[in-house]
């Protein structure tokens, strides 16, 4: 059974950092207001280190909304950030701030990141970013996605420790070697 | 042996035999509030998908109810009604429910204890508590897919989903089924 692989393969669609082309990409599914994404986040980005060009790390968004009544909204923000090339800043912003997720408080972080305000404030109350976020669930669910943050390393789902940094490392990189 | 990535062998040993697809699903009615029973016959001419679990405000079935009350509009697309199973008592399903917000019945199978969960293969005798175990069943009450999973891993959602779309409408005009739905 195949059944813990990504159904939507990292396309242009994504937001990644890093190359499209990396020997390894780590896609998260993931929950502004969920706090072990909040501690998945610095591993992330310690793993970025480590790795450097050999890692593209993608973010798809899995809300989980009955839990977390801002996740979505949040989730929508970073979209609107995204519509003005800032997603990566937002989506720094929002897990550097979890604990301040309504909606003036996204506003606020537009402002600080320089966004057009007015454009970001006005995308967000329309729910412009509604669908694309929905769609990220939706592919997730049926990838296997059982929880966030979820994890999959160049399309399988990981279901190991992620909360050891060392030994989260030492995966990608053993999956850097395999290539 | 083929499957060297099993990371819980131990409990994989310990593990039930659950009902497989193609049987008919045992019926059962067990209460889902202090003052209300429900009756799986009663769903006939829907699917149903029945998730064993072993219990409230586990850390791992935190997760899995989450999602499943998530997923909840996705099921219902496909007419399917989701039902929550563990020896639980219908306080504590009650506090849970609450707790976690949640919007399908959790069902407790308390008294005679595990008594529906041991018909379906899916009760941990050396625990006393169900497996994390799931059937899809069609609108005739029979099971049509079924999966185990290892006792401390959230199964997701997408084999029932799979399971689904196998019975939903647009994919059984090949079907053989020889009922016929009035």
């Amino acid at each position: 059974m195949t059944l813990n692989e990504l159904v939507n393969p990292v396309s242009e669609r994504d937001h990644i950092t890093g190359s499209l082309d990396a020997p390894v990409i780590l896609v998260e599914y993931g929950d502004f207001e969920c706090p072990h994404c909040g501690r998945a986040y610095p591993i992330v980005k310690a793993a970025q280190r480590a790795l450097g060009d050999e890692l593209a790390v993608v973010y798809r968004h899995f809300p989980l909304a009955e839990a977390h009544p801002h996740a979505t909204l949040a989730a929508e923000a970073a979209e609107a950030a995204g519509g003005q090339r800032k997603f990566w800043p937002m989506h720094d912003m929002l897990f550097e701030h979890q604990d301040a997720l309504e909606e003036e408080d996204l506003v606020a972080y537009a402002d600080a990141l320089g966004l057009d305000r007015v454009r970001f404030a006005r995308e967000l109350a329309s729910g412009m970013y509604a669908q694309r976020v929905r769609d990220d669930f939706r592919g997730g669910v049926r990838s296997g996605v059982n929880g966030t943050p979820t994890f999959f390393i160049n399309g399988a789902r990981f279901d190991g420790n992620w909360g050891a940094p060392d030994e989260f490392i030492a995966v990608l990189a053993q999956a850097l070697a395999s290539r | 042996m083929a499957n060297r990535q099993a990371n819980t062998n131990k409990s994989n040993g310990n593990q039930s035999k659950i009902l497989s697809a193609g049987t008919p699903a045992p019926d059962f009615e067990l209460r889902s509030t202090p003052d209300k029973t429900l009756k799986l016959s009663d769903l006939r001419g829907h699917p149903v998908i029945l998730a064993f679990y072993p219990a409230d405000f586990s850390p791992v079935c935190g997760d899995q109810t989450a999602l499943y009350n998530e997923i909840l509009p996705e099921f219902r697309e496909y007419g399917a009604e989701l039902l929550g199973i563990s020896v639980d008592g219908v306080w504590c399903h009650a506090a849970f429910a609450r707790d976690s917000n949640l919007h399908y019945p959790l069902l407790s199978d308390f008294e005679p204890k595990g008594a529906v969960s041991r018909a379906y293969g899916a009760y941990r005798e050396q625990d006393g508590f169900s497996e994390r175990a799931l059937f899809v069943l069609d609108g005739d009450g029979v099971i049509r897919w079924s999966f185990l999973s290892p006792v401390d891993v959230n199964p997701g959602a997408a084999g029932i989903l799979q399971a689904l779309e196998s019975l939903s409408p647009r994919s059984a005009g090949a079907s053989t089924s020889a009922q016929v739905h009035v």
